[in-house]
């Protein structure tokens, strides 16, 4: 049951990332490479009727953790407290950007929303790669001071840095250069991804040069990959140990690896969902590869005194979690059905629909 | 540690204030925009679909406003409730996740269509796409209340021996005996909001004599909803949900109608005075005898406990706020319905839109629904006080253990600067929007 609701949960995430994770790229897209009012209204175009409902999957997915996993949504919500109050003010300030441009005709006006959506699309990105850091790394749990728990033993507070910038330091923080260098990471993929969103749903003059951009960070990704790699090894002495037990897990990697090998061709494909289809790929393989790593901890435990948190320990009780999927079965079979129609009518290019000038 | 919990609470209800202020208008104006645009489907009046349209304009401002202030609220029961949480997660997390699930996608997917799908779609099933978001709002006020009834009226579950509360009847939440009435008082009170705004941006325009067509049509639709609203919250939705008060909660009705002693032979209500919590008496009381009993037992001389029956631990924590909460919620209320009976007498009168003193009356009482909604809900939940979870977790045992005060002030002090902004430039637009008024269709 726990299994399920796992699956359930990471599966929401992962939608999540691709689907928002292309809304923070086209943000950082309109950020760095759309200089004219054309191009940045269409990238706009490109994501206003669908920013909104992909943002509903981290919601749903926050519900669906609160339901499932209370413990881990207790522990992991007081402890990243800080990061996540500032996620929070980001999506505000990225909302707010993308909503309230369009409703005034001023210079000024528009060039600061601009901005609050491209900066805040950009934090965002690095945030969610940072976040994804700390679960891998881990925490502190029970705030270990000198062999002894200073809180229950899966609760934990984290500054946002600590002195050292260090993953081994005795006081963690939640940026150091370990969390750092997944958050580089996931900005360049999303932007990437967002990027081959652009060109799928739009005619902008900046597709040609997006092509070359999504040509470059490509293997720029591919440096960062590897070099993540490394650094796996040193926060996790055995990353591949749930690999070797199950082979058929690196079915994940291998994903990885064709996402992105499939976006150094971007230049060549005549469909324009092409390479939109290989950043998603990236995308899931990666997330699905880090799982699979630390499958079945949640949030494993940097001390010796107090436990990692497993999907085992975090969970509701039984009846809750199988009365549950009943009306979840409902709820995905309507969500299924709503997505179909949204796209449906909203398929194809985007440039014709008038966006934010309601 | 004091500090860190009162901290947690001024973050939570700054932050739900602020937020209900926009889902307690999308409710209600939803409803109204689908009957706007039913009408117009009946009648093939243009103006009815300019009027459904003009106020999706204001609906879709609103929505987001509703959107981004809401997913604080979600964040912050693992933020700075994370014992709450951890502990009824099992339970409360069921009703917030199927609102996920079931109305933020229905609403979020169906919005976009019904805002920009008008041509692609025909006017038919833009109807449907409007009437699929109404659905998903007024979805999403049900879970949310059946959320509420629960940590009002625990029903359904059990406690283990770790102290985890687990749910062993999953329609029991459903059928809690606090949840209908209190979400058909909430629902109505969201209508009163919609129709006097409604009818209010109405006045503005026949007092300001511009776009004169739609200020009656606005005016009319406006008083129509809002007199059937005003009566449906009064009752029989808020006399219910008083009465489950005084069955489960007897201590919070005490202190809610200022009882601090039980009276021999039938309790007064209350109009007005002041709680001297030194003394434990009313000051300068203004009373009528006798009607309280009346109205909660349909008996004049039925007997009304006091506080002075109650254990003083157990008091709510809060008893002049919760008292003059709810004086204010039911004095507006009073006023609302007089004020609508009389705009539908002249209505029917057909002197309505020449009547200046009930156009401005209606004009400077947009407002005030909007603090009969906030009241009410502070009525509720200082009610509920000091539980979190009523008679099984006090408030005090529920916060965030790591989270120190310095960082809640942090971020409280951040959501208030932050929602400031967010104000200013909603009341800018929304202005905006007003003053432009409703574009005829050539």
């Amino acid at each position: 049951m726990e299994l399920f609701w796992y699956v359930v949960l990471v599966t929401m995430l992962a939608i999540y990332v691709i689907l928002d994770g292309y809304d923070f790229g086209a943000g950082i897209i309109h950020l760095f490479f759309a200089k004219k009012e054309e191009d940045k209204k269409k990238v706009v175009k490109a994501i206003g009727p669908f920013w909104d409902a992909n943002e509903v999957w981290l919601i749903a997915a926050g519900g669906v953790l609160f339901f499932a996993f209370p413990t881990l949504y207790a522990s992991s919500f007081s402890g990243f407290y800080l990061p996540l109050m500032m996620v929070l003010w980001l999506l505000i300030f990225r909302a707010i950007g993308l909503e309230l441009r369009g409703q005034i005709h001023n210079k000024i006006w528009e060039s600061i929303w601009d901005k609050a959506f491209g900066i805040a699309s950009l934090l965002l990105a690095l945030f969610f790669g940072v976040a994804l850091g700390n679960v891998v790394r881990g925490v502190n749990l029970g705030n270990v001071v000198d062999g002894v728990s200073t809180h229950e033993a899966h609760y934990f507070f984290l500054p946002l840095w600590n002195s050292e910038f260090s993953p081994h330091s005795e006081t963690l923080g939640v940026i150091d250069w370990f969390t750092l260098l997944l958050g580089i990471i996931a900005v360049v993929s999303l932007t990437i991804h967002g990027a081959n969103w652009v060109i799928f749903k739009t005619n902008a003059s900046i597709n040609n040069q997006l092509k070359k951009v999504v040509f470059t960070l490509s293997f720029v990704l591919l440096g960062l990959v590897i070099i993540s790699l490394f650094a796996w090894h040193i926060i996790e002495p055995k990353p591949f140990h749930n690999f070797i037990e199950h082979p058929f897990l690196w079915i994940f990697p291998l994903l990885t690896f064709i996402g992105l090998f499939g976006l150094f061709n971007v230049k060549k494909y005549t469909k324009h969902i092409t390479g939109f289809l290989y950043s998603s790929l990236f995308l899931l393989g990666g997330l699905a590869t880090t799982v699979a790593s630390i499958f079945p901890k949640v949030l494993p435990s940097t001390n010796n005194i107090n436990p990692d948190l497993t999907i085992y320990n975090v969970a509701a009780d039984e009846y809750g979690l199988s009365v549950g999927i009943n009306w979840f079965f409902i709820a995905t079979i309507l969500v299924i059905v709503y997505f179909v129609i949204q796209y449906k009518v909203f398929k194809g290019k985007m440039d014709d629909v008038d966006y934010g000038e309601h | 540690m004091e500090d860190m919990l009162f901290y947690d609470r001024m973050q939570f209800a700054f932050t739900i204030t602020f937020h209900y202020l926009f889902p307690q208008l999308t409710m209600g104006l939803s409803l109204m925009i689908v009957f706007f645009k039913w009408k117009f489907l009946r009648t093939k009046l243009e103006k009815h679909n300019d009027a459904a349209k003009f106020w999706m304009k204001i609906f879709a401002l609103n929505f987001a406003m509703g959107v981004v202030t809401g997913i604080p609220m979600e964040f912050q029961f693992g933020t700075n409730w994370a014992k709450f949480s951890e502990l009824t997660g099992g339970i409360i997390g069921q009703t917030l996740a199927m609102e996920g699930m079931f109305s933020f996608f229905l609403e979020s997917s169906f919005l976009g269509l019904f805002l920009f799908g008008e041509k692609k779609l025909g006017h038919k099933l833009h109807f449907l796409t409007g009437f699929l978001v109404f659905l998903g709002s007024w979805a999403s006020g049900f879970l949310i209340i059946a959320t509420h009834s629960w940590m009002q009226n625990p029903v359904g579950y059990e406690i283990l021996a770790n102290g985890k509360f687990v749910l062993n009847n999953f329609s029991a939440l459903f059928s809690n005996p606090w949840l209908w009435p209190s979400y058909l008082h909430n629902q109505a009170a969201s209508l009163v909001t919609s129709s006097f705004v409604v009818a209010g941006i109405g006045a503005l325009y026949l007092l300001n004599k511009k776009h004169l067509e739609f200020g009656k049509l606005f005016l009319k639709t406006g008083v129509i909803f809002g007199v059937v609203a005003s009566i449906l919250v009064a009752f029989p939705t808020g006399d219910l949900a008083a009465k489950n008060v005084v069955k489960y909660q007897p201590i919070t009705f005490a202190a809610m109608e200022g009882i601090f002693e039980t009276e021999k032979g039938g309790s007064e209500i209350i109009l007005i005075g002041q709680p001297n919590m030194l003394e434990k008496k009313l000051d300068n009381k203004i009373a009528v005898p006798n009607i309280l009993s009346f109205l909660t037992y349909q008996e004049w001389n039925a007997e009304i406990k006091g506080l002075n029956e109650f254990d003083e631990k157990n008091y709510p924590t809060n008893i002049p706020g919760l008292y003059y909460a709810y004086h204010i919620m039911v004095g507006l209320g009073t006023i609302f319905i007089a004020l609508m009976l009389a705009s539908i007498v002249q209505l029917f009168r057909k002197k309505l839109y020449d009547t200046k003193w009930i156009l401005w009356a209606l004009l400077f009482m947009i407002p005030f629904p909007y603090i009969a909604n906030t009241t009410g809900w502070y009525t509720a939940e200082l009610g509920r006080q000091p539980w979190l979870v009523y008679n099984l977790l006090r408030t005090s045992a529920g916060a965030s253990p790591t989270v120190s005060s310095g960082n809640t002030l942090f971020t409280l002090l951040g959501f208030i600067g932050l929602y400031l902004l967010l104000g200013m430039l909603f009341l800018i637009l929304v202005g905006k929007i007003i003053n432009k008024g409703p574009q005829t269709t050539r």
